[in-house]
C-alpha cells in the first residue's frame, strides 16, 4: 500500500514535468512558428458603486458625455479598417454598436439616473445597459442573444472610457493569439500587431479569422476542440497551419524536426512564388484546370497573385454574412457582377446559396440532424421566389459571359430537373422583361451526397459540368460528422471508398462526355493530386494559399504516372496502405514537399 | 392619446436596420412613443429598447403616441409597419 501510494506520488511527479501534447485543428493559414501563447480574453472592466456629491454630479455626467464620443470614434476606427479589410458588409456588425450610443432615450435615462441616486456614471451605465443584455439574453432567439453580444461590447467599451482608461492592445507582439473565438473587430485588430499566429476553439477554414490570417499571411490553426483547458498562458507551443497541429511543451527532437520542416517550407515558398505565371501544365504537356475556392470578393487579389486561373468555387452565401436578412436582387446582383468583373477574363463557377448544415443556419428552424435535413438547393427548391431572385442576379451578372451556376446538395434528379425548370423560367422571364444575360450560361451539379454519385451519369447528362465537393462527400460516405472530436479519426479523405467513388463519378461523367472538378479540401492534398490527374479529372479548384502547392506538383509529374498511380490506388483497400503509396510516390516526383501525417 | 395594434410583416422580423429607421422616425415626432409587448413596455425612441423586443414575424405590438402631433406621428409609424418597413418582404 504504501509503494502503491509511493509510486503514485513518483508518477505524478513526474506528470508535473512538462510533456510534449499534440493537438490538432484545422489548417486555416500555412505556416510554422513557434512561440509563446498570448490567452485573448475580453476585456471586463472592474465597476464599483460610489457617491458622488451634489456638486460633482454635472462633472460626472461630462465625463459619461466624453465617454460616449470616444467610443464612438473608436468604433468608426475598426468599422473603418473592417471595411478595408474584408468589406463593406462586414462592417455592418458595428452599425447596431454605435446606433446604441448615440440612443438619446438611453442617454437621457442614464444622465437622470446619475443626478437621482448620485452615483457614479460607469456604476449606472453598467446597471442601465446590463438591463437590456439581460432581457435579450433570455430571448429564445438566436439572434437577438447575439445582439446581447453587441450590447455587451458597447457596454464595456463605454465603461471603459469613462474610467479613462486606454485602449490596451489586447495582442502582445510576437506571441502566438489563442482564443475560444475571434469576433471580426478582434480579428481586425490583427492587422496593427505584430502576431506570430492564431489558434481558436471554433472557426474553420471560411471563417473571418482565416480569411484575415490568410491575407495577411499569418499562420493560423482554427477549431482546434478543447484546447484553451489544456494550454495556459505563456506555455511554448510550436503551431504548424499546413497540418492543422499544435505542439505543447515540444521536446528538443521534436523542435529540431520543426525548424528543419520550417526551414524547408520557407524554401518550398519561395520556389513555388516562381511558379505563379506559369501553366498548370504536365510534364508530358496535359493542361490542366486550376482555379479557387472564395466566399469574398476582397479575396480575388490574392488569387489572382497566387496564380490561379479563376474561380472553381465562389459560395454566395458570403453575401449573407452581417446581413439580419437575405439581401434584395439588386444588392445580390452588384455583389455577383462585382465578382464577375473582377475575376474577368478567368471564369467564376457561382454556387447557389449552401444554407443550412453548419452554415448560415435560421434561427428559426431547429433540426435534429442538420447534415441531414433543411439545406443546399432544398431551401432553394422550398422557396421559388427566393431562389428565382438569386437565379435573376446571377443571371443579370453573367454578360460578360464568364458565370456557370452550380447546384449544392442535389441528392435525385429529380431536384435536377425542378432546378432546371426554375433557371429556364427566370431565364424566359428576363428576356421578356429585355433584360441582358449569357443564355448560354452553363449550369452544373455538386456531386456530394452519395446517392448523387450513384446518378452521376444520369445527372451528368442533365447538366453541364460536375463538381465534387470532398468534404460532405466524405462525410455523408463514412457517416462522420468530421466536427466530432471522438470520432475526428474516423474522417479519413484517402479512405479507399472515398478515391473509388470520386473515380467511378468521374468516369460515368466523361461517359456523358461532361467536365468534371473538384472543390473540397481532397483537392489542395498533395497525396490526392496524382491519383485525381489519373483518374481524369478536369478541374482542380482549391482554396488558394495552397494553389502553388498543386501547380508544382502537376508539373512534376506526367500523366502516364498519375494513371499507373491511380490504378494501383484502386486495387488498395486499406486507407494506411493507401497513403504510405501515395507518400512514396509523391517523394519520388517530388522530393522536398511537406506531407501531412 | 392614440392607441393602435399593429403585426409585424417582415420574414427577419424588426430586426438592427428597420429598428434604426423606425426610432429615426419616431424622433421626428413631438409626441411620446411606446411599444408594448409581452408585458414590456419600451420606449419608442430609444434604438436599445426597440432592439430588445425581439418582435419577430407575425408578433403583434401594441402602440401608444401621446403628444399634439400624435395624428400624424401614429399615421406615420403604422404606415410603416404595414409596409414592412420599406423592405423586401
Amino acid at each position: 500500500m504504501l509503494f502503491a501510494n509511493f509510486l503514485k506520488k513518483d508518477l505524478m511527479n513526474n506528470s508535473n514535468e512538462k510533456i510534449e501534447e499534440v493537438f490538432k485543428g484545422i489548417a486555416a493559414s500555412p505556416g510554422i512558428v513557434f512561440g509563446e501563447v498570448y490567452f485573448f480574453t475580453k476585456h471586463t472592466p472592474r465597476i464599483e458603486e460610489k457617491n458622488i456629491s451634489s456638486q460633482n454630479i454635472e462633472n460626472e455626467i461630462t465625463k459619461f458625455e466624453h465617454a460616449i464620443k470616444r467610443s464612438e470614434v473608436e468604433l468608426l476606427k475598426i468599422q473603418t479598417l473592417t471595411e478595408q479589410k474584408i468589406g463593406k458588409s462586414n462592417a455592418n456588425i458595428f452599425e447596431a454598436q454605435i446606433l446604441i450610443l448615440n440612443d438619446a432615450i438611453l442617454f437621457k435615462t442614464i444622465c437622470e439616473l446619475i443626478k437621482r441616486t448620485k452615483k457614479n456614471a460607469e456604476y449606472i451605465v453598467n446597471l442601465e445597459i446590463t438591463k437590456y443584455q439581460q432581457l435579450m439574453l433570455s430571448s429564445a432567439d438566436e439572434y437577438m442573444r447575439e445582439r446581447a453580444h453587441d450590447v455587451e461590447d458597447v457596454k464595456n467599451r463605454l465603461i471603459r472610457n469613462i474610467q479613462q482608461e486606454k485602449l490596451i492592445s489586447r495582442f502582445k507582439n510576437n506571441t502566438i493569439v489563442m482564443s475560444e473565438t475571434l469576433t471580426p473587430a478582434d480579428t481586425v485588430l490583427f492587422s496593427r500587431n505584430n502576431i506570430l499566429g492564431v489558434v481558436t476553439e471554433t472557426g474553420g477554414t471560411t471563417s473571418h479569422a482565416a480569411l484575415i490570417a490568410r491575407s495577411l499571411r499569418i499562420p493560423a490553426v482554427l477549431g482546434a476542440k478543447g484546447i484553451c483547458n489544456s494550454i495556459k498562458n505563456s506555455d511554448e507551443i510550436i503551431l504548424d497551419g499546413n497540418r492543422g497541429v499544435i505542439i505543447l511543451n515540444p521536446t528538443k527532437e521534436t523542435k529540431k524536426n520543426y525548424h528543419a520542416r520550417q526551414k524547408e517550407f520557407e524554401k518550398f515558398e519561395r520556389r513555388l512564388e516562381k511558379l505563379r505565371d506559369l501553366p498548370a501544365v504536365t510534364l508530358d504537356d496535359f493542361e490542366i484546370g486550376l482555379s479557387s475556392n472564395i466566399e469574398f470578393v476582397e479575396e480575388i487579389d490574392y488569387i489572382h497573385s497566387q496564380g490561379s486561373h479563376g474561380i472553381g468555387l465562389y459560395r454566395s452565401e458570403g453575401v449573407l454574412i452581417g446581413q439580419d436578412i437575405i439581401p434584395s436582387e439588386e444588392e445580390q446582383f452588384n455583389a455577383y457582377k462585382a465578382i464577375a468583373d473582377k475575376t474577368f477574363p478567368f471564369s467564376v463557377i457561382m454556387r447557389t446559396f449552401d444554407i443550412g448544415g453548419d452554415k448560415v443556419v435560421d434561427e428559426h428552424v431547429k433540426e435534429e440532424n442538420p447534415f441531414l435535413g433543411f439545406r443546399g438547393v432544398r431551401v432553394s427548391l422550398a422557396s421559388e421566389k427566393f431562389f428565382t431572385t438569386q437565379l435573376r442576379a446571377i443571371l443579370r451578372a453573367s454578360t460578360r459571359k464568364n458565370i456557370s451556376i452550380l447546384l449544392p446538395m442535389i441528392s435525385s434528379l429529380e431536384e435536377v430537373r425542378e432546378s432546371k425548370r426554375i433557371l429556364e423560367k427566370t431565364k424566359d422571364d428576363l428576356k421578356n422583361e429585355n433584360i441582358p444575360f449569357d443564355e448560354k450560361i452553363k449550369i452544373g451539379v455538386m456531386i456530394e451526397v452519395p446517392s448523387a454519385a450513384l446518378l452521376a451519369r444520369e445527372i451528368s447528362a442533365e447538366v453541364d459540368f460536375l463538381s465534387i465537393g470532398t468534404n460532405d462527400l466524405v462525410q455523408y460516405l463514412l457517416a462522420v460528422d468530421r466536427g466530432n472530436e471522438n470520432i475526428g479519426n474516423i474522417y479519413q479523405e484517402l479512405h479507399p471508398a472515398v478515391l473509388r467513388t470520386i473515380h467511378f463519378v468521374i468516369s460515368e461523367a466523361h461517359k456523358a462526355g461532361k467536365k468534371v472538378g473538384i472543390c473540397g479540401e481532397l483537392g489542395a492534398n498533395p497525396l490526392a493530386t496524382l491519383p485525381l490527374l489519373g483518374f481524369g479529372l478536369d478541374e482542380f479548384s482549391v482554396n488558394p494559399a495552397m494553389l502553388p502547392e498543386v501547380k508544382k506538383i502537376i508539373r512534376s509529374i506526367t500523366m502516364q504516372d498519375a494513371k499507373r498511380v491511380a490504378l494501383k490506388v484502386l486495387e488498395l483497400s486499406d486507407t494506411n496502405d493507401i497513403k504510405n503509396y501515395l507518400k512514396e510516390e509523391l517523394h519520388k516526383v517530388v522530393p522536398d514537399i511537406p506531407i501531412n501525417d | 392619446m392614440i392607441e393602435k395594434t399593429i403585426t409585424i410583416m417582415n420574414r427577419a422580423g424588426l430586426h438592427t436596420r428597420p429598428a434604426a429607421t423606425l426610432v429615426k422616425l419616431a424622433a421626428s415626432f413631438k409626441s411620446e412613443f411606446y411599444i408594448f409587448k409581452d408585458g414590456m413596455n419600451i420606449n419608442g425612441k430609444s434604438i436599445i429598447g426597440v432592439m430588445t423586443l425581439a418582435a419577430e414575424q407575425g408578433s403583434t405590438l401594441a402602440l401608444k403616441f401621446e403628444g399634439e402631433d400624435e395624428v400624424v406621428a401614429s399615421n406615420a409609424i403604422c404606415e410603416f409597419f404595414e409596409k414592412g418597413f420599406n423592405e423586401q418582404l
